[in-house]
């Protein structure tokens, strides 16, 4: 990065409150292709003047796929260590580009005694440019360009966030165009309910290649995703496809930090 | 006098043997845990207005819901008539409300053209059963009773209407050929129609048409409440309470178990007074769900509130992809496991006694449980709110948590966030290194 990324132990050293902490996730910070939604974000908040920090090492899963599958000791164990953690820093407010991590800590932490302002980041990222402080032009130009918007379940119909991403997705002057299955009503990719680090049961079909299908109906250029999971599942769907000359899988933060030429 | 009395007869019977069902059915309920009741009334009242009074969540599918909304418009409405049959009925009166006058006639016209509606809705939804070959009415978990039933009711529903009309026609005739004990009370908008095929019946053939109808509407609708409760039509009374008690937290938010949560805190904190002190009326409950005793009574509710509509299936993204998982025979399964305890403690004096089956495994396979991705597609499609989602996740849950079994992977993503903190096998310390690079 060609900016330093504080961690919350270093603001404290410094004996600094970061406004915000972004929290980063599992496939944030291992996934080769998540990393680059990360740095997306990093950049899009560093740009915009946000006071954050990142826990680090200091970080663990959520627990979510661990709750997803059953596994409700270890969700609480992760749960409660993470809360720990959090209140040594005294977070208030956390940004997340997973909705799973998003859902986990905003819905599910608070009756475990974690209560935080937790807020995903195209709701950020939304806000930032209603706010004057975050400007699209200037980058690559997105005119002319068809981009569809695949809701995440978590973040959809979990969590009722379905206009942040389109409002921001707007602003990219390029046409938003809707699957038939939108909103409320949008496919999985297949990955949720811990399916990521699992096979499929037996079936006639991918998850992920019936949802490919409704994006490739409306002949997107770019498939928007809000979620590191749905964008590796979206991605593997293009590809089996062949389409992958023609339609790129990108994070919302991508898109907005291209065209802020971020 | 013998047709009053027979009346109170056929009454009481029918009183009798719902009460006694209704009871089954309520007492098979409470056999589920106690759950907390979150939120405020307000919230809730406003979601049983919105959803079950209102069929807010019908209207995603247009056709279906102005059909249903025929029928279940006219299932309401027409029950006005029924206070007036009964009242007939027991004092062995005529019309009895006729002298409302000109509000009366509206109100039997009205009821007319609802009864219309309602055989056509009831006609176009056997056709879509039977006809269309809808994929999620030929789905495996209705094959046999299932099937059977949803078109039975439907035959019901035209048959009692059919013979409202009838009634209403001879009535009609009567009514114009002077007949003493047929005043003149209502108006025929639809029956009128009706009316030329009972042309030329003697004055004796129509009254005993008229009463034949007025016998045949009427013990059709006790048996029907009867029959009800043996039936998916039961949502026409748990829909209600199921969706003022249904979920208002999002729809991601899972709960957090309180026993899991006391045995955490104790490993957790090494000040906490060892396990052998908790007092033993905190002895944890089985983690998770095996059989139907291990779900809450809001569970077991939605259970007997599902009408195998089928949305939540056909909304399902295992399900579209050919896997085993289907929500609706979730639902379904816990109900029928629900009946035979419910049905094997009839037997046993009202006492549970094992019967070697569970409704994990013997109903619901792993196999089925583990294609959930968790997106509330189901819940979303849900008229009545009920969800499968969650009966899914207390399912795998006791298979985790008490049976230690899961998917290989499964366990080793479990193993990898235990050990270094996420679900691959990743150094906690190359966490922050994407900042570095």
């Amino acid at each position: 990065m060609e900016f330093k990324v504080r961690t919350m132990a270093e603001c404290m050293a410094a004996g600094e409150t970061p406004e915000i902490l972004f929290w980063v996730g599992c496939a944030g910070s291992f996934d080769d292709r998540a990393r680059k939604i990360t740095k997306a974000v990093a950049r899009i908040l560093h740009h915009c003047g946000v006071s954050f920090a990142i826990l680090g090492q200091e970080e663990t899963c959520t627990g979510d796929p661990a709750k997803r599958a059953g596994n409700e000791f270890l969700f609480q164990m992760m749960a409660m260590q993470n809360i720990q953690v959090l209140e040594g820093y005294q977070v208030k407010k956390i940004v997340t580009a997973c909705p799973h991590c998003f859902n986990t800590l905003k819905n599910e932490y608070p009756g475990l005694g974690g209560h935080y302002e937790v807020v995903h980041h195209t709701q950020l990222i939304n806000s930032l440019i209603q706010d004057g402080k975050l400007s699209v032009a200037g980058g690559e130009s997105f005119r002319g360009k068809r981009i569809t918007f695949h809701d995440p379940c978590y973040l959809g119909r979990g969590n009722n966030v379905y206009e942040a991403p389109r409002e921001v997705l707007v602003k990219l002057d390029a046409e938003l165009v809707e699957m038939k299955r939108c909103r409320s009503n949008g496919l999985c990719c297949g990955a949720g309910g811990a399916q990521m680090f699992k096979e499929a049961e037996k079936g006639n079909k991918e998850v992920n290649i019936e949802r490919t299908e409704d994006a490739l109906e409306v002949k997107p250029h770019f498939i928007a995703t809000g979620c590191p999971f749905c964008n590796t599942m979206m991605t593997d769907g293009v590809k089996h496809f062949e389409k992958e000359g023609e339609i790129q899988v990108k994070d919302i933060a991508e898109l907005i930090a291209e065209a802020a030429e971020l | 006098m013998i047709a009053q009395a027979s009346f109170l007869i056929l009454l009481t019977i029918a009183g009798f043997l719902a009460w006694k069902r209704f009871r089954f059915v309520r007492r098979n309920i409470l056999i589920g845990r106690d759950t907390p009741i979150t939120g405020n009334a307000k919230d809730r009242w406003k979601t049983m207005l919105l959803v079950a009074l209102g069929q807010g969540k019908m209207f995603s599918r247009p056709l279906a819901a102005v059909m249903h909304l025929f029928i279940y418009v006219g299932f309401v409405i027409i029950n006005i008539e029924v206070i007036e049959i009964l009242i007939d009925g027991i004092f062995g009166t005529h019309r009895i409300l006729s002298f409302m006058g000109g509000l009366y006639d509206v109100l039997i016209g009205s009821f007319e053209i609802l009864a219309l509606l309602v055989i056509v809705a009831c006609v176009v939804f056997l056709a879509r059963r039977n006809v269309l070959h809808l994929l999620r009415f030929r789905q495996r978990e209705l094959e046999g009773w299932p099937r059977t039933d949803a078109n039975v009711i439907l035959i019901i529903e035209i048959l009692l209407m059919s013979a409202f009309l009838t009634m209403n026609a001879a009535d009609g005739l009567l009514q114009m050929s002077g007949h003493v004990h047929y005043h003149d009370a209502g108006s025929f908008p639809v029956s009128r129609f009706v009316m030329p095929g009972l042309d030329g019946l003697s004055e004796g053939a129509l009254v005993a048409v008229e009463r034949f109808c007025w016998w045949f509407h009427i013990a059709g609708i006790l048996a029907f409440i009867v029959y009800l409760t043996y039936s998916k039509h039961l949502h026409i009374i748990l829909a209600f309470p199921n969706t003022w008690y249904s979920k208002l937290e999002p729809a991601g938010t899972f709960t957090n178990l309180d026993s899991v949560t006391r045995e955490v805190k104790l490993m957790l904190d090494p000040q906490a007074n060892p396990p052998s002190a908790a007092p033993a009326s905190d002895t944890p409950q089985r983690f998770g769900a095996r059989d139907v005793f291990d779900l809450s009574w809001v569970q077991l509710m939605n259970a007997y509130s599902c009408t195998e509509c089928g949305r939540c299936t056909s909304e399902c993204p295992a399900n579209q992809t050919g896997k085993l998982l289907s929500p609706r025979k979730i639902m379904m399964d816990t109900r029928d496991r629900l009946e035979e305890v419910g049905a094997c403690m009839d037997q046993h004096g009202g006492v549970w006694q094992d019967d070697g089956k569970s409704l994990l495994r013997d109903y619901i396979t792993e196999e089925e449980l583990w294609a959930c991705t968790t997106c509330n597609a189901c819940t979303q499609a849900c008229p009545v709110n009920i969800n499968p989602m969650e009966i899914i996740v207390d399912l795998r849950r006791y298979l985790i948590m008490e049976e230690s079994k899961s998917p290989e992977s499964i366990t080793s993503m479990f193993n990898n966030i235990e050990n270094n903190g996420a679900p691959w096998a990743m150094s906690p310390a190359e966490r922050g290194s994407w900042a570095v690079g």
